[in-house]
């Protein structure tokens, strides 16, 4: 979107996130069709767009929307009922009006192509049961207001304005003639009944004819608005007490107009009650005068003036009030938030990393020169380095709830599609990880997802011959565990089939027909190139590429993915991520004068590696750790496998924990805790194993970063040979 | 003088010959006030000659009705002129003061 002006990218992007919001709301709907909160929030999605494409001047847009968002309101006002029919057009009509937008950002001058124009008649038509062509187009705001308009023949006697003139003994002299006044506003309207006051135990002697001593109260119906009927006495106003008392119908239209009312800004009660009509700009500055007249005391607010001088009636000031609320919250959350381009955030965290590890170069001068004095400004230092590095990171955690509410729309879309019935589960949403995580694990999630509703779950026929609900059910669940977040997906399908999965990677030549092998290695060829069960193909999934894909993408962000299944009863796939790419926390280790990190969160802990306590076999490689068997292995040799050296030093056992899995690490010193800034190693050495990474030490010395899980895997195989899987696997 | 009066027994009958507009409201208050003794037991005011009447001669008249409830006698207003039916049909007035009120066949603004 490089091409556009800024303003248009706003645009772009409001219209993303209210067409993502409009989905989600629709979505729910199927659920609870009644949801007032989902209904009010598609509307204001198209209401807004539609305000928003006029800014523009983007008529197509407008026009489209115009029509999805009568129909809406229609079905807020309960004149019409939500069906899955109407929630399928309507997210028809979510994806047409992205196209529309999509089409005017790029190519502003040119008119709808004939095959978009097509699709907005078709689904108008849809929605409205009736043909497009009888639809017109929107102008303006007023408009929509006049819908409401009071029909002025209305003789419900309930349904009138009062007004109150009270006239200043001046007024005559003053060449006022309230009788005038009273006449012309007959022309407006219907003057059902006149009372008029006089004050009591009023003197006929005493009396000054020249004075007005005449209070009015008029009944009067007409449809016009405030603001005309307040100019009638226009010119009575300085010698005269004006109040309108809107009729009962009037209030509820005052209700709706405030329901209406934008939220973009706080507002003040007067200039809200001024914008809906309901009080005229005068009636505002009068109470306010009074207000500070008042204002001895603690001035009372202008609602309750409003209420005391029976100028609104209280539910339209409560609304009213209430509305101002809601805005403030609105306006206060949504000002909580700054947009920031994601290479700022990144060039901050790089910047981060480079301040970790000059933090630690300073403190190895401190230490190397011994400089007391200096040590406790450094150690103040290095805490509010690590407190910035966890704030800066945690400036790119987002919650993954957001990427898994997507998924609805896709099984909502692929079961209508298949013909099943299938719902998703998702829990977890709230677990934060990394924004780049985030984005790059949507693919292979989608990819899982799309599989497990074409291959997992079964036909709602096939599920009753089964003895299941008719209704599958995919689950998305996500959590966090030591330093790293899981996501699983799992369904209650049928399950993978070892025995043709075998078969069918001995035909593909995978493996040898007389391979041994376990359950969980069996399924775990799934994510081998070229393997698909499925005899046909189909546009979902099928084909055999995609799952050794997920695996390679998974494995690129240093995660792991892993499968397990019993056939009949569904599949459960299980993705281990880091929750970050930039910066962790290391343990040091130091193994034949060379440095390691190990990542703090696998650390389980850390003991003497002494032959009398540990029972070590060194022919097998394991020790006896309070009669577990784990299985270790000594970094030195695993990194210098052609050197010959001799353990003379005391040496240490660090046990490290992957999921289920344990080993032990055994290394000549222990160096403690560290910042670790992850820096990617070069291709030359990406496929190095056993190493994840690389990170530079404040010493300016390059320590490697270890790969705690391919680790672990690769002790275990040698302990127990049967567990190890053929090299081409 | 604005209003002609007859007297006979008790009830006072007046005639009024002049618009009723703020520029004679004092003197009509002074001319009303005349009648209203305390002998006076009815008060009879011919309306037909006022060609006009604004509304402080409207409160003269609502005053004077109120006046007459405090003082005991009637007041009735009589022959209402074209520009007085106006008003009181205007303010719903004729059924406060509770006269009759006569409209006349050639009656224009109907």
């Amino acid at each position: 979107m490089s091409d556009i002006s800024p303003a248009l990218e706003t645009f772009s992007q409001e219209v993303d996130e209210l067409l993502t919001a409009m989905e989600d709301a629709l979505l729910g709907l199927e659920a609870a069709p009644d949801d007032a909160d989902c209904i009010n929030s598609i509307f204001r999605a198209m209401h807004t767009i539609k305000g928003s494409s006029g800014l523009f001047g983007f008529d197509d847009i407008v026009s489209f929307t115009h029509q999805v968002e009568t129909v809406l309101d229609k079905v807020r006002n309960g004149e019409r009922s939500i069906d899955s029919e109407l929630i399928a057009v309507l997210l028809a009509c979510k994806d047409h009006t992205a196209q529309i937008v999509q089409h005017v950002l790029f190519n502003e001058d040119e008119p709808l192509p004939e095959e978009l124009q097509q699709q907005s008649q078709m689904l108008i038509a849809g929605l409205t049961g009736q043909s497009a062509a009888a639809a017109g187009v929107p102008s303006t705001q007023e408009e929509k207001a006049d819908h409401f308009e009071v029909d002025p023949n209305t003789t419900d006697s309930s349904d009138n304005w009062v007004i109150s003139l009270a006239f200043k003994p001046d007024a005559l002299r003053n060449g006022m003639d309230p009788l005038s006044f009273i006449r012309y506003l007959q022309t407006l309207g219907k003057i059902v009944e006149a009372i008029i006051t006089m004050p009591e135990l009023l003197n006929f002697e005493d009396v000054n004819p020249q004075s007005c001593y005449l209070s009015f109260k008029i009944i009067f119906n007409s449809g016009c608005d405030k603001k005309t009927i307040e100019d009638v006495f226009e010119f009575a106003e300085d010698d005269c007490n004006i109040h309108i008392l809107p009729p009962n119908s009037r209030q509820e239209h005052y209700l709706q107009l405030l329901d209406n009312l934008p939220e973009d800004q706080v507002k003040r009660l007067g200039e809200m009650l001024v914008e809906i009509g309901a009080l005229t700009e005068k009636e505002v500055m009068r109470t306010l005068h009074e207000q500070w007249d008042d204002a001895n005391d603690e001035p009372k607010p202008l609602g309750e003036m409003l209420l005391e001088k029976n100028i609104l009636q209280q539910p339209v000031i409560e609304q009213a009030l209430k509305k101002q609320e809601s805005v403030k919250q609105k306006v206060n959350k949504e000002s909580n938030y700054i947009r920031v381009d994601a290479a700022k955030l990144g060039y901050l965290i790089n910047l981060v990393g480079e301040l970790v590890i000059s933090g630690a170069a300073m403190r190895l001068m401190v230490d190397k020169h011994g400089l007391s004095d200096v040590d406790d400004v450094a150690s103040t230092m290095s805490h509010l380095v690590e407190d910035i590095r966890d704030t800066a990171l945690q400036l790119r955690m987002v919650q993954i709830g957001e990427t898994f509410t997507r998924f609805q729309r896709v099984v909502h879309d692929v079961s209508k599609e298949l013909g099943k019935q299938i719902q998703l589960q998702i829990t977890g949403g709230e677990s934060e990880l990394d924004k780049t995580v985030v984005e790059k694990i949507n693919d292979p999630l989608t990819h899982l997802v799309r599989n497990s509703l074409d291959h997992g779950i079964e036909t709602p026929a096939e599920r009753l011959r089964a003895g299941k609900p008719e209704k599958g059910t995919i689950q998305l669940n996500a959590y966090h565990d030591s330093g790293r977040i899981v996501i699983q997906i799992s369904d209650d399908g049928k399950g993978l089939d070892p025995d043709r999965i075998f078969a069918k990677a001995v035909a593909k030549g995978l493996i040898k027909p007389d391979q041994m092998l376990s359950k969980s290695e069996i399924y775990h060829l799934i994510f081998e190139p070229g393997l698909s069960t499925k005899e046909e193909a189909n546009n979902l999934s099928g084909r055999g590429v995609g799952m050794d894909v997920v695996k390679r993408n998974i494995e690129a962000l240093r995660g792991t993915v892993s499968v397990d299944s019993e056939l009949g009863q569904g599949t459960v796939v299980t993705i281990h991520l880091p929750l970050t790419l930039a910066i962790i926390d290391g343990f040091m280790v130091e193994a034949q004068k060379e440095r390691y990190i190990i990542p703090l969160s696998m650390v389980e802990e850390c003991v003497e590696m002494s032959s009398e306590e540990w029972q070590i076999d060194d022919v097998q490689h394991y020790v006896n750790l309070r009669g577990q068997v784990l299985p270790y292995l000594r970094l030195g040799d695993f990194f210098h496998k052609n050197k010959k050296h001799t353990h003379t030093q005391r040496e240490s056992l660090v046990v490290v924990r992957f999921g289920e899995a344990k080993a032990g690490f055994v290394v000549d010193e222990l160096h403690g805790e560290n910042q670790t800034v992850i820096k990617p190693l070069g291709k030359l050495f990406e496929n190095l194993n056993g190493i994840g990474g690389a990170t530079v030490l404040g010493s300016g010395d390059v320590a490697l970063i270890l790969d705690v899980q391919g680790l672990i895997q690769y002790a275990r195989k040698r302990v127990n040979p049967t567990l190890a899987l053929s090299s081409g696997i | 003088m604005t209003a002609k009066a007859k007297k006979n027994d008790g009830i006072l009958q007046l005639s009024i010959k002049d618009d009723m507009t703020i520029y004679n409201a004092e003197a009509l208050k002074e001319t009303l006030l005349g009648y209203c003794r305390p002998d006076t037991r009815e008060l009879q005011l011919d309306l037909s000659a006022v060609a006009e009447i604004d509304s402080a001669g409207l409160q003269l008249l609502l005053l004077l009705k109120a006046e007459a409830q405090r003082r005991g006698f009637i007041l009735r207003l009589l022959r209402h002129s074209e520009a007085v039916i106006e008003v009181f049909e205007l303010l719903k007035l004729g059924m406060y003061f509770g006269d009759p009120i006569v409209i006349p066949a050639n009656w224009k603004k109907s």
